[in-house]
């Protein structure tokens, strides 16, 4: 809402500057945006009347105009727009004005004819965006007077965010109301004469929708002057609120709308068939509105309709058939109150939003339909002329917003705020918020005004006296809530230690949005049939992530675009996966890494990274759990990585994560040169961990002794593991795999591996006896098991 | 053999001790004047030559040479070693401002890092940290908060929508809704995460972060609420700020503020807050007259922009590592 200061000072008495008001509006909950002036900064602009004008001598597009200025000089104006007309009353810049774009007025000529001023547009003076032609003053003022005196341009427009909750605020006189309560003034509402009707013609109207539209009043206005235009200092103030001229008539309701905060609707009387009927509007039934859309009507939606068909849609939009025309003489208006659930929605569903919509599903007055109505007629007449009928009002009072009785605890207003506020304060706060009540039994009751929608509940009372009282004389008290330790079991891992462990490893942690590209999804995850948004902002985010690593490749091209070199991410966060009717919505934690394996350095070569890079921080991450064993890596297939290059994680036989390297088609698709590594791994399964158990140290030496052994290349280093570590001799403490070596000397189909055996005693010191033995079981174990045989 | 001659081997041994510089030559002197053949031992082999009455004092006297000899040597070898080490350290050095081998260390996502102050300043004065689904429902996300369909407000949460009545949460308040339902009371938490807004330009992001916070107990007021929020501002900023409770507007409190910051060079809106409306305390089964509450959110996006200067919320979902790794 837009409010013009000096609009609003003519309503009520306070003593603030604009600052003073501004805070004073936010303090009280109407929070300003911003405040602007009503009008650039410029001086020695003057009312000029053009006396006389003429064709410039040297070009088609120039008028020499001569203009009255006042006490008696006649100045000679070149002047370009084509609106230009004798006796034309316009802006004169005189010679020495300075305009807000900084422009300064001189004498002049142009092709060869002097000029001495110019003839403004509205933008020209900073005030509205109209650069279409010379403004207009239609006659208001006389030659000589001050622009910004006669149209009252040294004003502020002050904009006030509201909170949905005041729509009562969505009129000049509520924002008035506002004020003189926050400011303990008197208010006053606007005083608005009955205009007697000039005949007995009237449209009968009938509520056949009682729940949406209580409340109806019309009247017929015959005979109106279409030529007449809108005064000066309407058009100003519609133009200070944000609203356009657009048709006399529109800009009168448009103005009762903005003084009072009832929209209004004025239909072509010589459109209506019959009467007006408010009714549900019949399935299929379509109307052509106003903005030319042509909307197919349900049951839904309430219309004014005739007696043939729907004329508008109710506190929406009038339809295009029905509106006034410019040569418009006869009119029915309409100042109707409809129910703001019924409204609910509607505008919305057809893709509008309207100034009328907006009071209406806010809530307006229920009363203010007559005195909206006697103010537009009042209004018309003065600028249109055209004889009035009388008010025609509909109305279903069982209907009507009941207004409701609302008890306010003393000992509850002081438990809620944390304070004591004394009654005479309360009493005069509920009286200037128009809710006079006497403090009985330890509570006022009080009737909430008919244009408060928000105040239906105690605590609506308690937050009205708080925001008039002031937030900021409500103490500040810490609380005396019992502090509870919360407890913490170091059998999970806390996700920061997980982060911070990837950190220290120079990974970067990314956030990603949860909904990706279906295609790029699909390429990843070719099995789950992802969630799609119904009102996606973009069809490359139009699908929730089923695994973090399309929102993680994304970013991945994004850095490979800017020539990282070295790109290491991760992400800790949800995917949604479909379950039947149910979704799965877990936690992973996920990570990818790119080009080099070591920072670009001094000493460092240039190796890429491959799967042991990252395997290795997968583990780094597992041995977090003090479990790592707990985990296996199986060579399963997975289809968004490398068949031969890529695990599953499984956590007591159940697959936990992946890792891998990207499919080489895959990254080919994504245009990657170099074929990043993933993983991917279920939080609930890293975060899982073993309390320490500690076992006792030997106090005795450890032997090692290593052996090489020629092992089918099939086999996995797992399986050397299972092998030699199921049933393992008691004093075989580890089993090492320190190298793997194929090639020369190795008949292919064969891999050489090197073991190391650790071994220890915790009640003797082993002899090379001892250490014999154990050398032997192990070999005999891979040889018997898995066909292996001593490297000679 | 004479005291003379010892001493005249000594003196010449003692030169040529002077005269070593390399322990190799220094070794030739003592075998040429200790060893088994050395000109010193010769000398003791040949005191049976003396009438016994000389022998002692002439044995004396070889011993004698003999030690400060070997005194000499020794001497002169830890000199030789120590020059030898400093011409050795002399020739070892590095340029120590090259830089290390290893990984670089990577960073935290500032939105992380702005969560996790304000998760540990909160959990500081006993709030427990609650998570809950992002995919939610009417019910949670909207009614069971005070929204009705269509209500006015609703507009103000540009919401997502996905089949079968879900949709994505719009802010963290639907897990209080579940912690009220399932946790016993008195209750004080906070609920981080993500939240998605049908919403896209520089001020908007489909998806950002926030952190609400609930208290739930017996006699807690509006200036307890005033009081919590101004030490958490005043430590997450580190810097006594002063702060400005303003009235506004949320279906799910009553009544409602909004927090400004004093920024030096106006007000920021930093949060919104209020008392829980005894609507949403009946949807979800506590008496209102038993029990009061207050709740806060923030957006964690907003704090991180003014808390590292960043200027487009847009930068925080790029991830562009010209800009992560200026979080390190």
């Amino acid at each position: 809402m837009k409010i013009s200061e000096s609009w609003l000072r003519e309503w009520v008495a306070f003593d603030a500057d604009t600052q003073a008001l501004a805070q004073r509006l936010t303090q009280s909950g109407l929070e300003v945006d911003s405040i602007s002036p009503a009008a650039g900064d410029f001086a020695q602009v003057a009312v000029g009347r053009i006396v006389s004008l003429e064709g410039h001598p040297d070009a088609d597009k120039l008028s020499v105009c001569q203009v009255d200025v006042g006490r008696g000089e006649q100045l000679q104006i070149v002047c370009g727009a084509g609106n230009v007309y004798a006796g034309m009353y316009a802006p004169v810049a005189l010679v020495g004005a300075k305009l807000p774009d900084g422009m300064k007025i001189k004498k002049t000529r142009l092709r060869g004819v002097e000029s001495r001023g110019m003839l403004c547009s509205a933008r020209e003076l900073g005030f509205g965006d109209d650069h279409s032609g010379i403004l207009d003053l239609q006659g208001s003022g006389e030659p000589g007077d001050d622009l910004r005196a006669l149209l009252a341009l040294d004003d502020q427009v002050i904009d006030v965010d509201l909170t949905p909750n005041r729509g009562d605020c969505l009129g000049m006189e509520g924002i008035a109301r506002e004020v003189a309560a926050a400011f303990k003034v008197d208010f006053r509402s606007l005083s608005v004469p009955i205009v007697k009707a000039d005949n007995d013609q009237r449209l009968v109207v009938e509520i056949l929708s009682p729940d949406s539209c209580p409340r109806y009043a019309g009247r017929i206005i015959r005979n109106i002057d279409c030529n007449a235009i809108t005064p000066l200092w309407m058009r100003e103030r519609l133009r200070r609120a944000g609203i356009r001229p657009v048709h006399t008539v529109v800009d009168v309701t448009n103005y009762v709308m903005i003084e009072l905060g009832q929209p209004m609707h004025a239909f072509d009387l010589s459109t209506l068939s019959g009467g007006i009927k408010v009714r549900r509007a019949n399935e299929g039934e379509v109307l052509t509105l106003l903005d030319g859309q042509e909307v197919a009507l349900d049951s839904t939606v309430t219309v004014i309709a005739d007696h043939d068909q729907a004329l508008a849609i109710a506190g929406v939009m009038g339809g295009e058939g029905s509106g006034v025309q410019p040569d418009t003489v006869d009119l029915f208006l309409e100042s109707a109150y409809f129910d703001p659930r019924a409204l609910a929605g509607v505008a919305r569903s057809f893709g509008l939003h309207t100034d009328a919509s907006h009071r209406f599903e806010r809530g307006v007055d229920p009363t203010l339909q007559e005195r909206a109505i006697e103010r537009a007629t009042q209004l018309l007449q003065e600028i249109t002329g055209g004889e009035a009928g009388p008010v025609v009002l509909a109305e279903s009072r069982g209907d009507l917003p009941q207004r409701s009785e609302v008890r306010l605890r003393k000992a509850r207003l002081a438990l809620l705020l944390g304070t004591d506020i004394p009654a005479e304060e309360v009493e005069e706060i509920l009286a200037r918020l128009g809710m006079p009540a006497k403090l009985e039994q330890g509570a006022w009751t009080v009737a909430a005004p008919t244009y408060r929608f928000d105040i239906q509940i105690e605590e609506d009372l308690v937050e009205e006296i708080a925001r008039i009282h002031g937030y900021d004389q409500v103490p500040e008290v810490p609380g005396s809530a019992t502090l509870r330790i919360q407890p913490r079991s170091e059998e999970r891992v806390p996700i920061s230690r997980l982060k911070d462990l990837l950190v220290a490893r120079g990974y970067n942690e990314a956030v990603t949005y949860s909904f990706v590209d279906p295609d790029l999804q699909s390429m990843l995850s070719p099995d789950i049939t992802a969630i799609a948004l119904d009102n996606p902002i973009a069809s490359n985010l139009s699908h929730m992530r089923v695994s973090l690593w399309p929102g993680l490749l994304t970013a991945l091209q994004t850095n490979v675009s800017h020539r990282q070199a070295r790109i290491r991410l991760f992400e800790y966060g949800m995917r949604f996966i479909p379950q039947g009717h149910d979704i799965k919505q877990d936690y992973v934690f996920s990570g990818l890494i790119s080009g080099r394996r070591y920072p670009e350095q001094w000493s460092a070569g240039n190796e890429r990274v491959d799967f042991y890079d990252l395997k290795g921080d997968v583990e780094s991450l597992l041995a977090l759990s003090g479990a790592h064993a707990n985990f296996m890596f199986n060579g399963d297939p997975h289809r968004a990585l490398h068949p031969g290059r890529c695990a599953a994680i499984a956590l007591q036989g159940r697959t936990v994560g992946w890792l891998g390297e990207l499919h080489p088609e895959i990254a080919a698709r994504l245009e990657l040169v170099e074929v990043p590594q993933l993983f991917e791994i279920e939080l609930d399964a890293l975060t899982l961990a073993k309390l320490p158990e500690i076992t006792a140290i030997s106090r005795f030496p450890e032997i090692r002794r290593d052996i090489a052994m020629l092992i089918p290349e099939a086999i996995t280093a797992a399986e050397i593991e299972a092998a030699v570590l199921t049933d393992k001799p008691a004093t075989l403490q580890s089993l090492l795999i320190f190298d793997v070596y194929r090639g020369d000397n190795i008949d292919s189909g064969l891999k050489s591996v090197a073991l190391g055996l650790i071994l220890q005693d915790s009640s003797r010191t082993l002899t090379d006896k001892d250490a014999d033995a154990v050398v032997a079981d192990v070999t005999a174990r891979l040889k018997k098991n898995l066909r292996a045989s001593i490297r000679g | 053999m004479s005291k003379s001659r010892t001493s005249e081997v000594l003196k010449e041994a003692l030169a040529r001790v002077a005269g070593t510089d390399e322990l190799a030559q220094l070794d030739d002197v003592r075998v040429a004047y200790l060893g088994k053949k050395g000109a010193l031992t010769a000398e003791l082999k040949a005191l049976g030559k003396l009438p016994a009455a000389e022998r002692p004092k002439a044995g004396q006297q070889i011993n004698a040479a003999k030690q400060s000899l070997a005194d000499a040597i020794e001497q002169r070898r830890q000199t030789l070693e120590r020059d030898l080490l400093d011409q050795r350290l002399a020739t070892e050095t590095l340029d120590v401002s090259l830089p290390g081998r290893g990984h670089e260390t990577g960073s935290l996502h500032p939105v992380t890092r702005t969560m996790e102050l304000i998760e540990s300043l909160l959990m500081e004065v006993g709030f427990a940290v609650v998570r809950g689904p992002e995919i939610e429902d009417e019910f949670h996300n909207f009614e069971a908060l005070n929204i009705p369909a269509h209500h006015p407000a609703r507009a103000m949460h540009d919401t997502f929508y996905l089949p079968g009545q879900r949709l994505l949460r719009t802010h963290t308040s639907p897990v209080q809704i579940r912690s009220m339902m399932q946790d016993k009371l008195p209750l004080k938490i906070i609920a981080p995460g993500r939240v998605y807004r049908c919403d896209s330009d520089q001020t908007h992001t489909p998806m950002f972060h926030q952190v609400e916070g609930l208290l739930v107990d017996k006699d807690v007021s509006f200036a307890n609420l005033k009081s919590v929020l101004h030490e958490f501002l005043s430590a997450f900023f580190q810097r006594e700020v002063k702060v400005r409770f303003r009235p506004s507007y949320f279906p799910f409190t009553e009544p409602s503020a909004e927090v400004d910051v004093d920024a030096g060079n106006g007000w920021l809106e930093i949060l919104g807050c209020g008392m829980v409306h005894p609507a949403v305390f009946r949807h979800v089964g506590i008496d209102p007259e038993k029990y009061t509450g207050y709740a806060f959110g923030m957006g964690v996006e907003r704090l991180a922009m003014l808390r590292y200067g960043v200027t487009d919320l847009r930068t925080f979902f790029e991830n562009d590592l010209r800009f992560l790794r200026q979080f390190v």
